[in-house]
């Protein structure tokens, strides 16, 4: 972490608002939240105040902000100042590369990573590259440790990283293309290089799972307990169903599995025709 | 009530102490930076760290934890706590260590040596060597302001002042930006703080990053002698020490009274002493030929006394300022009263205040702690940010505490808190004495107060105004057993006092407007009133301070002595007496006022009766023995409110105006002030902008 | 080895529709009504007597969580939230179940929403998670269009999930610093007391709850908590999902269960070790908080919460880091140090100033640049940082020094022996006679 500073004037565009879609969007994200508490909506905002204007916040984006949840602007610029992922200084105009250096990822060569982005970007992080398409920096764990080494392009990651697949990345995207995302050793996400060697029953995929549950089971006999302690007038020790041990798993009988497509079907009817709504 | 056990010594205190507060309670000495009992907890310096036998085996943040988060013994035995345990000298030790590591050893040019928290528990709770091997780190230093000098690198986050500017002051323009060890307290873009309180984050700044910038290198608080006194800045007094070196005042600080203005002073209060030093009186001067010439004291008499003789009695008046002194009052009206004059007028904006309406009619009786009992509050033509800055934050703090429905009559300002804006002028009062919905809060309420500025009562239908401000007063429950909520704000420190010894006009007497306006009078000795313009005509013996209006519009000229020059009384806008005592010397040849007045009624003969300040305070006490109880609270008879709540008269349409508009510049004092004028300057600009 | 059929994560790899269609042929949402049915305290003993451990890394027992929210209500509304915040350097179980099986954390908002009394539930992504936050997005709409949660929904229980996320702080995986940052401030932890389940979100009575604990939450019902504490061992039961990363063959998360040998889930599912096992340095058992386990520890480690404790490390969230003997454990270690000085909140003294002051030696240690006394000296520092701050973030930051000075004191020593036989300063000047 280092002295984040606001972008210098000359730099800060003269004014900032959303367009009409992402204003439209504002408005929806702010009413997710209780009336009054329109503040929690700051990062949302704030962060689609990035994505619109090439990435980075500027000081006109941060006072927009303020106003439209009625906070005052030293409010949101710790805000800014506090969360990393907003920039605060123009970035590249096609990407701005950020490569993990944290351990996991350093261990497994963000450091070789980092040397292309420096040889191929700028030597320096968060410096745009002589043609102003593309920028650096090292960031802190990007939560992708089993696919290191990886960089993140805006809202993309690209895993299982070598230098030499980063360098054509980074070329992909100076070209104004959009490299394919993901874990580029030919794995689809986070499963074993070499291929499944767990999730590979068929029934788990076929809705068999479905209906299944000695869980249930005592659900059901915790609900019947309940409403026949319910009919009879005399007092039951009526924490006794609920604190009852629960069912051993497989001795008792799996209720008929249903079609999987009439389970929340059936769902439904439940609610229509059971007993008054759990409390 | 809890029982606890903190080193061996076993207290009882209320179950919503903190630790810190038991702790202290019990007589140990918790160390801390962050804490501060105005302010909300933030737990973050680590300072107060102490031991809690039974709980988590690591030490605990003594000001965030209450006592009734602690839990008894296996066998009820009261909790124990530890100050002085190995596991607290550790956590003490390793705190300090870790504040040190990056703070400066710049102490030698830092404005707040000998009187840094810092250095002082340093040396008490650190050690003595540092074991930190790497680069400092430098802080940028941020503008904040005219009033508050920044030294960045000194700042240990403790974040007091942005809890101060945010909970208290009401501006929420400090803030700690970046975070980890890059966090840095700053204003949006560097801007100047709005608020006319900023200057108590110096004092709550445990370090030097927050100095004050007028006083800057100015001098060591050790060369310092100091006198505990009274603000005259505003009706509230706050009370205050004044920092003296030789003859010079270099700083006014905050003095704690829970009853006035608890420990915050206003920028006006804290920074006028540079207009204490300017633009002077220092010696007298007689208008000769149409110009100011100096004169000696014998010279200057003697042209008054020239002049008076053969003056009727009628045709000589006096106004009394509004940073006059009781005695000075006092004495004027003798003298006058001695010449055969009913000439006197301590209302230089008009106000139709008159003590013959009762003492109750002019005070702020609910008190100014009062404040916080109150449950609903109606402001009538008053800002009390501007007028009353630390009283406003009272309101500010009670109206934190929820349940407390505000509305005002006047302009609408921000005064740091919410309110409903009821409307402009007394029509609305009228409407509100009826009905409304707010007249439905207010009676709704336990304890109403009604707030009425001189905005309200300083216009020729102000004593419409009143009757009608006390008639809503006593309509909804304002007035009764136990509770005023009929509270009048004043803005000159004078005033109270110079009410309550009868300096207003006596019977066929002239009022200030008369007196002031052409043909008023023939003589007219101005103590200090700098607030009215005097018409041709009169000769004018101006008694002050300052070469502010009144010495320019003067034909002999007395120099007098500043409120900080002087031993005076001074009645707050709640009718409390307090003294404020000499902490300097007046300038040049200037004297003491009263002690000029004495003098000139020797040369006029009509010698007043007193050749000490304590011959005079004994004649004052005689006729006014409530002036003797000092800083004491005189009740006043509500009876006075309910007689004023019959009168009649007709309020015109006109919008209240705020009596204090420029809060910077409000007396002679603040108007030679260099750094007022600033201050003065940037609210315009602020002004001008928000306007845009 | 977990059988199949007792994964509960069933979609991690994403082979299959993460979506509501998908979801449902695999088993969620089935029954959910009847387990609300059942009742509040019905479901919280059952998630006491499954022994669930919270995932997030403190391994609270979740259902013992659940049931300190207040019983009656006071007016107040009462708020799940969920710390998708996913940070920790080596942990990244709960992206696959965001982006790959989404359903099960939305019906385990309901649920668990349920059984402490609220309706609404406020997941917090971290920022950087945009495609997970997406596909959780789109199954949180599919549960509204589905009517199985929003107003008046089948379950008879009005149930709101709000979809938010932050913008690159660490800290905001402390539940106090979530809980600020979803209130729109910064991420500065609170003090504790009060607890966030007495005045959390809002200052309403509030859970803040891992990913993964919400998750499982409905299969563990729906299974039975027997057939869930069956599975590991006494007080770590259940099945955990592991994240291997470093120096294997193949990285990978997989679900597995609780107390499996460490061994056994590196050989099958982490591919062994680079180069074979001889060729372990040391791992990382559970994020790079916890403190380093020498290699010849792990040969009888049992990944869970007791065991990683008994070689005096944390089982934190399962994400295992391995590094072979190729590694620079001083510089894998600082660099650990770097991310604790990059997302220290600032706030309090210890933390703010220590995580710098320990970066600041580890990175001349990792040089050698360092004298013998400093190793001592940094061990203290870690211990005045240690349990002296606001929030746990200062342990974890103190914890990984603690474990590579007692592990590898003698690396560091060696370190400073060949700086100091051949020190690469700058020559030093002369004075000119």
């Amino acid at each position: 972490m280092s002295v984040r500073r606001l972008a210098p004037k000359e730099l800060q565009p003269e004014s900032f608002a959303f367009t009409a879609e992402n204003l439209d969007w504002a408005q929806k994200t702010i009413a997710k939240y209780p009336a009054g508490r329109q503040a929690s909506a700051v990062i949302p905002l704030l962060m689609r105040a990035q994505e619109q204007a090439d990435g980075w916040v500027s000081e006109p984006a941060m006072r927009y902000v303020g106003e439209m949840l009625g906070m005052p602007p030293i409010r949101v610029y710790e805000i800014a100042t506090f969360y990393t992922q907003f920039q605060l200084l123009p970035v590249g105009r096609k990407a701005h590369i950020q490569v993990c250096g944290t351990t996991p990822c350093m261990l497994k060569g963000a450091g070789d990573l980092m040397k292309v982005c420096k040889h191929k970007i700028h030597p320096e992080p968060f410096h745009l590259s002589e043609n102003g398409n593309l920028s650096w920096e090292e960031v802190e764990c990007a939560g992708a440790c089993v696919n290191a080494p990886m960089v993140q392009v805006v809202r993309d990651v690209y895993e299982d990283l070598t230098p030499e697949i980063l360098e054509n990345i980074i070329d992909a995207f100076d070209r104004g293309e959009h490299p394919k995302v993901g874990p580029q050793n030919g794995r689809k996400s986070s499963e074993p290089v070499t291929g499944l060697r767990v999730l590979i029953s068929p029934e788990l995929f076929d809705g068999s799972m479905v209906g299944q549950g000695a869980g249930l089971a005592a659900a059901r006999e915790a609900i019947a307990a309940r409403e026949a302690a319910a009919a009879q007038p005399a007092p039951v020790p009526e924490p006794a169903a609920a604190a009852a041990p629960p069912a051993p798993p497989k001795s008792d009988p799996a209720p008929a599995k249903p079609p999987v497509a009439e389970a929340v079907k059936a769902a439904g009817e439940a609610d229509s025709n059971g007993p008054a709504k759990p409390n | 009530m809890a029982k606890l056990i903190v080193d061996d010594i076993e207290v009882e205190v209320p179950a919503e102490y903190t630790l810190l507060q038991a702790c202290e309670a019990a007589g140990a000495e918790i160390p801390r930076f962050c804490f501060h009992e105005r302010l909300s907890i933030a737990g973050n310096c680590r300072m107060c760290l102490v031991e809690v036998k039974g709980g988590p085996p690591k030490p605990q943040a003594s000001c965030a934890m209450s006592v009734r988060d602690l839990r008894p013994g296996p066998n009820g035995e009261p909790p124990v706590i530890l100050t002085k345990s190995p596991m607290v000298k550790k956590a003490r030790e390793g705190v300090m260590e870790f504040l040190l590591i990056n703070h400066p050893l710049d102490c030698p040019i830092c404005d707040q040596g000998g009187e840094c928290d810092l250095q002082d528990q340093a040396m008490a709770y650190g050690v003595d060597t540092s074991r930190y091997a790497e680069n400092k780190r430098a802080v940028e230093d941020k503008y904040i302001g005219p009033l508050v000098k920044t030294s960045m690198t000194r700042c240990i986050q403790c974040t007091r002042c942005v809890r101060f500017t945010t909970e208290v002051a009401g501006v929420a323009e400090l803030g700690a930006i970046g975070r980890g060890e890059d966090m840095e307290i700053t204003t949006y873009l560097e801007a100047a703080l709005s608020s006319e309180l900023q200057g108590n984050v110096v004092d709550l700044c445990p370090v030097g990053a927050l100095t004050q910038r007028p006083y800057a290198y100015h001098a060591r608080p050790w060369e310092l002698v100091k006198t505990e006194s009274v603000d005259v800045m505003d009706a509230v007094g706050s009370n205050i020490r004044v920092d003296t070196r030789g003859r010079e005042v270099m700083r006014i600080l905050p003095r704690l009274n829970e009853d006035v203005n608890e420990e915050w002073i206003s920028d006006k209060t804290r920074y006028i002493w540079d207009g204490l030093k300017t633009q002077r009186l220092d010696r007298p001067y007689v208008r000769v030929g149409g110009r100011l010439k100096p004169a000696s004291w014998p010279e200057a008499f003697a042209a008054i006394a020239a002049k008076v003789k053969g003056v009727p009695g009628n045709r000589i008046g006096g106004l009394v300022g509004d940073l006059a002194s009781v005695e000075e009052a006092f004495a004027l009206k003798q003298l006058l009263t001695a010449l055969g004059s009913a000439n006197i007028d301590c209302r230089q904006d008009g106000a139709k205040l008159d003590p013959a309406l009762g003492r109750a009619s002019y005070l702020f009786n609910t008190s100014i702690a009062g404040i916080e009992q109150a449950d609903a509050l109606l402001i009538v033509g008053a800002n009390p940010r501007l007028e009353a800055s630390v009283l406003n934050a009272r309101i500010r703090k009670r109206w934190l505490h929820g349940n407390f429905p505000i509305g005002l009559v006047g302009e609408p300002v921000d005064l740091t808190y919410a309110y409903d804006y009821l409307g402009a002028g007394p029509d609305t009062l009228t409407d509100l004495a009826g009905n409304g919905t707010f007249a439905e809060t207010l009676k709704k309420a336990e304890r109403p107060l009604i707030l009425i500025g001189q905005g309200a009562l300083s216009r020729p239908d102000g004593a419409a105004v009143l009757a009608l401000a006390a008639r809503l007063a006593v309509s909804v429950g304002a007035v009764k057993e136990g509770w005023n909520g009929f509270s009048v704000l004043h803005t000159a420190a004078a005033r109270v006092g110079a009410l309550d010894v009868g300096a207003v006009p006596g019977a066929g007497g002239l009022d200030a407007v008369a007196m002031t306006n052409p043909g008023g009078v023939d003589v007219l000795f101005a103590l200090g009133a700098d607030e009215i313009d005097i018409a041709p005509g009169a000769f004018v013996v101006y008694l002050g301070t300052h070469g502010d209006r009144g010495a320019h519009r003067a034909d002999v000229i007395l120099p007098g002595a500043a409120y900080t020059e002087k031993s005076g009384t001074y009645v707050n806008t709640e009718g409390r007496a307090q003294i404020a005592n000499r902490a300097a010397f007046p300038p040049g040849e200037a004297r003491e006022d009263w002690a000029v007045l004495r003098a000139l009624s020797d040369v006029l003969g009509q010698r007043l009766p007193f050749d000490t300040l304590g011959q005079l305070r004994a004649a004052l006490y005689a006729t006014h023995p409530h002036l003797a109880r000092i800083d004491h609270v005189e009740p006043a008879d509500v009876a006075a409110l309910v007689a004023l709540a019959a009168q009649e008269g007709a309020a015109d349409r006109a919008p209240f105006r705020a009596a204090v508009s420029q809060f910077y510049l409000t007396n002679p004092i603040a108007r030679a002030s260099a750094v007022m004028a600033e201050c003065s300057a940037l609210a315009s600009s602020r002004l001008a902008a928000a306007a845009e | 080895m977990l059988a199949d059929k007792d994964r509960i994560f069933t979609n991690i790899y994403g082979y299959e529709d993460f979506g509501l269609q998908g979801a449902l042929k695999r088993g969620s949402w089935d029954g959910t009504k009847t387990i609300l049915e059942a009742g509040r305290d019905w479901i919280i003993d059952q998630m006491k007597a499954s022994g669930l451990r919270g995932r997030g890394g403190a391994g609270f027992p979740t259902g013992l969580k659940w049931s300190f929210m207040p019983k009656n209500n006071d007016g107040r509304p009462h708020y799940l939230v969920v710390n998708a915040d996913e940070s920790e350097p080596g942990t990244c179980k709960d992206r696959e179940i965001l982006r790959h099986d989404p359903h099960h954390l939305v019906e385990g908002c309901l649920i668990a929403g349920f059984a402490m009394g609220a309706h609404a539930a406020y997941i917090y992504v971290r920022g950087e998670f945009i495609q997970e936050r997406e596909h959780l997005q789109a199954a949180v709409d599919q549960a509204y269009e589905a009517r199985l949660i929003g107003k008046n929904n089948v379950h008879g229980w009005d149930f709101d999930i709000i979809v938010h996320h932050g913008a690159g702080a660490y800290i905001c995986g402390e539940e106090t610093a979530l809980i600020e940052s979803l209130e729109g401030k910064k991420g500065q932890p609170r003090l504790k007391p009060p607890f966030p389940a007495n005045v959390g979100l809002y200052g309403c009575p509030t859970t803040v709850n891992n990913v993964e604990s919400i998750a499982v939450a409905p299969t563990i019902l729906r299974r039975g908590p027997a057939w869930f504490s069956g599975i590991g061992r006494a007080n770590n039961v259940g099945t955990k999902l592991y994240g291997i990363s470093g120096h294997v063959n193949t990285p990978c998360v997989v679900e597995e269960a609780m107390s499996i040998p460490f061994k056994e889930l590196i050989e099958k599912h982490g591919g062994g070790i680079r180069g074979g096992w001889d060729n372990l340095l040391a791992i990382i058992p559970g994020g790079a908080s916890c403190p380093v386990i020498p290699a010849d520890q792990c040969a009888d480690l049992i990944m869970d919460f007791d065991g990683c404790r008994a070689v005096k490390s944390s089982f934190g969230t399962a994400g295992v880091l391995v590094m072979d003997k190729s590694t620079d454990i001083i510089r894998a270690i600082a660099r650990i140090s770097y991310f604790f000085r990059h997302e220290s909140c600032g706030q309090c003294t210890p933390c703010r100033e220590g995580t710098g002051w320990m970066w600041r030696v580890m990175d001349r240690m990792a040089e050698g640049r360092a004298q013998k006394r400093e190793i001592d000296l940094l061990l203290q520092v870690t211990t005045q940082i240690e349990g002296h701050t606001i929030c746990a973030l200062g342990d974890a930051a103190a914890w990984p020094v603690q474990g590579l000075i007692r592990h590898f004191r003698p690396e560091i020593e060696k370190r400073i022996d060949q700086y100091s036989a051949n020190p690469h300063s700058d020559p030093v000047p002369v004075a000119a006679e």
